[in-house]
């Protein structure tokens, strides 16, 4: 018998004997016998509870995890701060072994979480509907680009590419089936070029897409932007940090219509890129046009409160064959972790991460340009993230810092062959003075 | 416990707070000397402002409004919603899987690469594929990775007039949504009277402008397909994929596998067959496997062993390119492949033996009280057509509102479309006879009940947290989020 399966021998042959069943290969003669399988699956001896326990602790110490090396790495997966509570009440087994609230009688519990969790992206991007979280940010971001298409009826999606690269490849596959047109802005100086945007943009563009904090973390001239994009009648979508809304204006200030991003910030472990949540939020306007699940409020038949999935009436349900978005779960776990973080830190804490954040990634700033032997790359704004270069190359950087137990920046050549040599750092509220000190130092001696 | 029925928002209060941060240990320096004025918020986000004791108390009491697989039997059709093994959490947890960054050197993360390489390859045997890719999110984006491998393919053969997807109308809806947003047209088939693919009618679409077909099985009515090896005999001789949608997966691993049924791409959906949690709704995990003509499509990077090194593979030229950031929901492959290791080849089969076999006795011994459409061996799930001799008008509807008063999470109900009530019950292995026959008389209790006491079912659920909620007025009079001003 298996730990996991309850019925024995005997309670077999009771239930064989209720069917009228001689044996269990009785319930499989409909599966012709040239397509079962005439071998056992070649796959590891079962484990006990305890084996397989050693074993992936052997796995998993084949990795160094950020607890052993000091991390400056971002790009798009950030080390923050997870406080102990967020995982204690996320692992509470009602909300994780639950399925989608589709009884919303006995899931009250994970409706209110997303009503409140849409509450709080509303409140962190100044937009009026959020939805109830979807994949990652890249798919949240590629999601948005067609409701931009949906919703003008144009053709085409114009992104700057100081958006981080994987959303732009996700952008690519996904558009390259659907024969959408995807054009790319070139940059100048660490910021989407407005030149050049002006140049793509058309009356094809349903929408173009900006990052806010860009990939290398500069802060985006987004009221430039939103002009060019509103004045073609053309929508903006703004890719955002959420924590860096703990200090930056929020997007809907400068009138995007979409804003999505990627979430993990908010409470949730790197994992190795995942699961993590994309957020996504938008305009009442929009409203109807935005995929994925939401939670709406009501009431029961007694009158009392009572939350249910709503606007239900949409793509999965009617649209069968024109779908725009075969979206139909959400990240219910992530979302609730990242709505107990938000909860957790609360208005003061949100901007008080936000603020260690631009205080020690400028001090390392500051502190690794000193001697002049590594410089900034770009000269703008920035918020957590900041670019460096050398007359060294970025690999043998981080192979020299990762000796000396620190992870290293995101080599910037990887997918910007001009910026050879550019390292982009990332410092967060956990890094110390004496961390960052200790990266300045190593740096220096390379 | 007392009720509670707060906002986390109605109980905030300033000044309180729930978090501790060291204070910043670097010299401060006048925000808008780093960052312009005009870049700034005015007015920090409006969030909560409540203790560490509150958020506590708060979210407990909300998972008391929620009912998961550790509270009881969730025989919820098509969703496979076995019991989650703790140690799976715990491994995903450990801090060198939880605490890695997809960036890091590739030599750092040596474990997490082995383990995805394995999965693919255990997952690729279990369904006689080549290769499987850990990229897709969920079922739905797994569906949408495959037919896109499916259009790349004739793509890459010139033959670019191959725009149509065939669906049977039995599918779920994801099927024709997935097949639509990479741009297929479809045609759906109407199933046969055992709710099997009409043959017939499946020649009668086959063109060579098909470019595959999308296929549950067992199908979603809980029956093999008898004729899966002429079908896809069909749908190749006319040029197209078979593409199999792994929801059901339960009923076959050890048994059968869809790559010598002759399917082409497959998902499967590791948040069903493979144990892991289904959060409430996420996060899944859709892996799609692929032939091995295919495996050149499939997403980058593609996991290789170069030596006795794990590598990712981002030079392939023919891949349909990332569908997803980074390598796919880790963290859900850790469970999964925890899971697999825990059973072995014999553990799984059992798995599906098993489920089939709590299947077949709970269908036995409803379908005197409940119609059963298609009266014959189900697999891992089967379904009812609402109550017979319904006098009463009882819904289906009623029926799964009475089942949360007895302490049950309703079967999937109103699916699959082509059974009228369709009551459609998925019990799974993990589930003892005990808990089989509690379920059993509580649903032969309610069938009595339908004829003698009918509103009680139609005024359905009586004891949960909430009772039957107004979803006209949700969708009518939208409120999607908490405002302080409108309370």
């Amino acid at each position: 018998m298996h730990r996991y399966i309850p019925n024995t021998e005997a309670d077999e042959r009771l239930m064989l004997d209720s069917i009228g069943a001689q044996s269990i290969e009785d319930l499989f003669t409909d599966i012709p016998k040239n397509l079962q399988l005439d071998r056992d699956l070649d796959l590891p001896q079962p484990m006990s509870e305890l084996e397989l326990s050693t074993h992936m602790k052997e796995l998993s110490k084949k990795n160094k995890n950020i607890e052993d090396l000091v991390c400056f790495l971002g790009a798009g997966a950030y080390d923050h701060y997870i406080p102990s509570i967020v995982k204690h009440l996320a692992m509470r087994s009602e909300f994780y072994t639950a399925y989608t609230p589709y009884q919303p009688e006995i899931s009250q519990g994970t409706l209110q979480a997303i009503f409140e969790y849409q509450t709080m992206i509303c409140n962190l991007t100044g937009m009026e509907v959020s939805n109830a979280s979807m994949y990652d940010g890249a798919t949240a971001c590629v999601e948005a680009a067609m409701m931009t298409i949906e919703s003008t009826r144009r053709n085409s999606i114009v992104v700057s590419s100081t958006v981080h690269p994987e959303v732009r490849k996700v952008i690519k596959s996904y558009m390259r089936f659907r024969d959408v047109k995807v054009l790319e802005v070139d940059m100048a100086g660490g910021v989407t070029d407005l030149e050049k945007l002006k140049s793509l943009i058309d009356k094809d563009t349903a929408g173009v897409i900006i990052q806010n904090p860009n990939f290398f973390g500069i802060i985006e001239d987004l009221a430039e932007v939103e002009k060019i994009t509103h004045e073609n009648k053309s929508l903006l979508i703004n890719y955002v940090d959420p924590i860096s809304l703990g200090i930056l204006k929020s997007p809907s200030e400068y009138g995007a219509d979409i804003v999505v991003g990627e979430g993990q910030s908010l409470g949730n472990s790197l994992n190795f890129g995942g699961p993590y949540l994309g957020f996504m939020a938008t305009t009442s306007k929009l409203m109807r046009k935005m995929p994925g699940r939401i939670v709406g409020q009501s009431n029961d038949v007694d009158g009392k409160r009572a939350f249910v999935l709503t606007l239900q009436a949409r793509e999965q349900h009617i649209r069968r064959y024109k779908a725009t978005s075969n979206i139909c779960s959400n990240q219910g776990l992530n979302a609730l972790m990242a709505a107990i973080y938000m909860t957790t830190l609360g208005k003061k804490g949100l901007r008080e991460v936000a603020m260690q954040c631009v205080q020690k990634a400028h001090y390392a700033m500051d502190k690794i340009t000193e001697s002049g032997k590594f410089k900034p790359l770009f000269n703008k704004p920035f918020f957590k993230e900041f670019a460096i270069t050398s007359s060294i190359e970025a690999e043998k950087i981080n192979n020299e810092l990762l000796n000396h137990n620190i992870l290293g920046g995101y080599q910037l050549e990887k997918v910007y062959p001009e910026l050879k040599n550019g390292l982009l750092l990332c410092v967060t509220e956990k890094r110390t003075k004496e961390q960052i000190d200790k990266l300045a130092q190593v740096l220096e001696v390379i | 416990m007392k009720e509670y029925n707060k906002l986390i928002f109605e109980i905030s209060k300033e000044g309180r707070k729930a978090y501790s941060l060291p204070p910043c240990d670097v010299e401060e320096i006048e925000l808008t000397s780093m960052i312009p004025d005009s870049f700034l918020i005015d007015e920090d986000v409006e969030l909560p402002e409540v203790s560490e004791v509150d958020v506590i108390r708060h979210y407990t009491n909300l998972s008391n409004k929620n009912y998961g697989v550790d509270t009881g039997f969730y025989p919820l059709g098509s969703c496979t919603m076995k019991y989650n093994p703790k140690i799976n959490e715990d491994m995903a947890a450990l801090t060198g899987f939880a605490n890695i960054h997809p960036y890091q050197p590739e030599e750092t993360v040596q474990g997490a690469l082995e383990l995805m390489y394995n999965l693919d390859r255990m997952l690729a045997e279990i369904t006689g594929m080549e290769r499987v890719t850990l990229q897709p999110a969920a079922g739905a984006h797994g569906e949408m990775t495959g037919l896109m491998i499916i259009k790349a393919y004739h793509e890459s053969r010139g033959d670019k007039k191959r725009n149509k997807i065939i669906v049977p109308d039995s599918a779920h809806g994801t099927n024709p949504a997935s097949a639509a947003v990479v741009g297929f047209e479809i045609i759906e088939i109407e199933s046969d009277k055992n709710g099997a693919v009409d043959l017939e009618k499946l020649k009668s679409v086959l063109s060579d402008e098909v470019a595959g077909l999308m296929l549950t099985n067992p199908s979603t009515l809980g029956l093999f397909e008898k004729n899966i090896k002429e079908i896809a005999d069909l749908v190749h001789e006319a040029g197209g994929l078979l593409y199999y949608d792994g929801a059901n997966a339960n009923a076959i691993m050890g048994i059968a596998r869809p790559g010598d049924m002759g399917f082409d791409v497959i998902h499967l959906n590791l948040h069903k067959t493979f144990s892991t949690p289904h959060g409430g709704g996420g996060p899944g995990s859709g892996p799609v496997g692929v032939r091995k003509d295919l495996v050149k499509f499939l997403p980058v990077p593609v996991l290789e062993k170069v030596g006795d090194k794990y590598v990712l593979d981002y030079d392939r030229p023919d891949s349909i390119g990332k569908v997803k950031s980074f390598y796919g929901h880790f963290g859900v492959a850790v469970k999964a492949y925890s899971y697999i290791l825990s059973m072995g080849a014999e553990g799984l089969k059992k798995v599906s033996q098993k489920a089939v076999l709590n299947a077949n006795y709970i269908m036995n011994k409803l379908k005197e009280h409940y119609y059963l459409p298609i009266d014959q061996i189900c697999k891992h799930e089967f379904v009812l057509g609402g109550l017979k001799d319904n006098e009463n008008h009882v819904s289906t509807l009623d029926v799964a509102k009475r089942l949360l008063d007895f302490g049950y999470h309703p079967p999937t109900v109103y699916f699959p479309l082509i059974v009228s009530e369709a009551i459609m019950i998925e019990p799974t292995e993990t589930e003892s006879v005990e808990t089989l026959d509690g379920f059993i008389d509580t649903m032969i209790r309610i069938a009595q009940e339908a004829k003698e006491n009918p509103e009680m079912l139609k005024t359905a659920p009586h004891n949960t947290p909430v009772r039957r909620i107004d979803e006209a007025k949700a969708a009518r009079n939208l409120i999607l989020k908490w405002d302080k001003n409108n309370q």
